[in-house]
């Protein structure tokens, strides 16, 4: 940071870190990150963020995302006003106020998950989804109370609850609250299971730390998009404690699938019909719609 | 330098051992000196209490991993009677970072569970430093249904950096282990009441740490990361650590006022390892006194009451 970075108030100062250089400006043109090919933006949106060319999925807003995924009509917002409070005051080189702030502004989204009451194939249900781009997807105070609100409304109406995840883990500018968020959330789903409403986890890019240790390891069903990063520690923390390279694809999809932890892999642009079949199999149906 | 004595405790050791010295010269003088000795303890008693008056976060988690400090299994053999350890998952492995079994506590059988470090380098090493893979979580899983099934109460021990980030750890589903622990434990039909005694490291504590009672040794702490770990994300330099304690809130006082934790046991002057029967017999007190408290409420109001629990955990604006 040079001289001039550190008078200014921390308010103001752009984040830096994340920003990847490889990054096309903002418009009509993007780059892949698997192929490094440019390509139409809207060519891309139309295909959910996955490159045409290579099938690499990127990350895509929780908006957009459920946006792909529920069907047109009949769509509610559950708990769209809930915002975090920084009880703590928490600061480090910045003030986790601003940095709300800023992530509110980014995003246009209060927090880091998006939740909505609607259907898919016709078939109701509660769909989450992780806003990465809000603080690396952080669970904080306001992601467990809105993923504990998913759930009640999944028991209240008795439809299934299906969650995209897309998180580095527990928001640390929130300390010990957002560590209980694990908890918290995990009880949720207990009453969940109690009440055999299913529920699916859907693993994306990249589902780590205390999220992949509580509610998004814990479904009925865990279906994962192809090469994302899905673990307890992270790569890096694992390789300066075992002092030795990661073998070839650790953490990835492929990697779980074969060890076990998941039940598939689905391509994005192919959920919506394997996840509308496979709820419609666990609620006893005919068929789809 | 002396070993047994922090950094911040460099005073103190300093006085011990011109105490040390007195009574060596003591034993042949003929003036008698003891009267030197109980006023160098006096001052050493003093200066003890002021310096523990006012630790920082940053001393208090050293406090917390000091090399001396007790134990599960220290514990569990003063507190205690009839421990009978069980071992394995009975999928993959025996995980000696968790300890586990029956015993006896004034009488009556309950399960205990604790994390364990070594204190020799061949058993830190055996015990992987109190870190667990997920065998040890699916180790205290089985015996937490086994406890729910015979309607023995479970009392957790929690002492751990965290849970251990190894590449077989990942490959057997650290992440399931531990989300398992939590989902099964807000529920299980038995009274669960858990102790930081030491470092309670992330969801590697919280593994075995959901429960109807959370308390805490007045010098341990309970983290959502470390500090050093904080302070290099965060602050891009480890040696922003004691800025990194401070603000993440890590001492037993501070979780207490947030009502994250349920009370304070206190520790014997200078931490829990300058006194550990005293320590012992100060914890058992609050144990049994506790149990006492959780069998005589009846089971689906201690499980809603824990549901109610866990769910007010954390603020929200209803913006």
């Amino acid at each position: 940071m040079s001289w001039f970075e550190k008078l200014m108030p921390s308010r103001i100062r752009t984040e830096r870190n994340g920003v990847d250089k490889r990054q096309v400006p903002e418009g009509i043109w993007s780059q892949c990150n698997g192929c490094n090919q440019i390509l139409y933006r809207a060519e891309l949106e139309r295909n959910l963020d996955v490159c045409p060319k290579c099938n690499y999925h990127m990350r895509i807003d929780a908006r957009r995302r459920l946006d792909g995924f529920l069907d047109p009509e009949s769509r509610e917002e559950i708990a769209p006003h809930l915002e975090p409070i920084d009880e703590l005051r928490f600061k480090d080189s910045k003030k986790y106020k601003d940095r709300i702030t800023q992530a509110q502004k980014a995003t246009g989204e209060k927090d880091a998950l998006v939740v909505m009451r609607g259907q898919v194939l016709g078939l109701p249900l509660v769909a989450a989804a992780f806003e990465f781009k809000f603080m690396g997807g952080s669970m904080g105070a306001v992601v467990g109370e809105k993923f504990v609100r998913a759930v009640n409304v999944s028991l209240e109406h008795h439809i299934p609850l299906v969650c995209f995840s897309a998180s580095g883990g527990a928001r640390m500018q929130e300390a010990l609250f957002s560590l209980m968020q694990m908890a918290k959330t995990s009880a949720a789903l207990a009453r969940l299971a109690d009440a055999r409403v299913p529920f699916v986890s859907v693993l994306t890019d990249p589902t780590m730390g205390g999220v992949s240790a509580s509610f998004a390891m814990l479904g009925d069903i865990h279906v994962a998009e192809p090469n994302a990063l899905i673990g307890f520690a992270g790569p890096r923390v694992i390789e300066q404690t075992v002092r030795e390279k990661l073998p070839e694809g650790f953490q990835r999809s492929e990697f779980l699938l074969e060890h076990g932890a998941i039940d598939m892999i689905v391509d994005r642009r192919e959920l919506r019909p394997r996840i509308g079949e496979l709820l419609a199999m666990l609620g006893k149906r005919a068929s789809v719609a | 330098m002396n070993l047994n004595f922090l950094d911040f405790e460099q005073p103190i050791a300093e006085l011990e051992a011109k105490i040390e010295e007195l009574r060596y010269v003591g034993d042949d003088a003929e003036i008698n000196i003891n009267e030197e000795i109980a006023r160098l303890q006096e001052k050493s008693r003093n200066l003890t209490k002021s310096i523990f008056a006012k630790l920082t976060p940053w001393q208090v988690s050293q406090l917390a991993r000091h090399p001396q400090r007790p134990y599960t299994l220290d514990y569990l053999e003063r507190i205690f009677t009839d421990f009978q350890e069980l071992h394995g998952d009975r999928a993959f492995a025996d995980d000696a970072a968790i300890v586990g079994g029956l015993a006896r506590l004034e009488g009556r059988p309950v399960m205990v569970i604790g994390q364990q470090k070594g204190r020799d380098t061949q058993e830190k090493i055996r015990r992987n430093f109190g870190m667990p893979r997920p065998e040890g979580y699916r180790k205290a899983l089985r015996l937490m249904h086994m406890a729910e099934k015979f309607g023995l109460p479970v009392l957790t021990f929690i002492d751990t950096p965290g849970a251990y980030p190894g590449i077989g750890a990942e490959e057997r589903g650290q992440s399931e282990a531990i989300a398992r622990n939590l989902f099964v434990m807000a529920e299980l039909r038995t009274p669960i009441l858990c102790t930081v005694i030491g470092e309670g490291g992330s969801g590697g504590a919280l593994a075995i740490g959901v429960g109807d009672r959370v308390f805490m040794l007045q010098h341990g702490t309970y983290s959502v990361i470390s500090p050093e770990g904080c302070a290099s994300i965060l602050w891009k330099s480890a040696d922003k650590a004691p800025d990194a304690a401070e603000a993440l809130g890590i001492t037993a006082e501070r979780l207490k006022e947030l009502g994250l934790v349920d009370g304070i046991i206190p520790e014997p002057l200078g931490g829990a390892h300058r006194d550990i029967e005293q320590m012992a017999a100060t914890l058992k007190q609050t144990l049994v006194q506790q149990l006492d408290l959780l069998e005589r409420t009846p089971m689906d109001k201690l499980l809603s009451e824990r549901y109610q629990r866990l769910m007010s955990y954390g603020h929200v604006k209803e913006g």
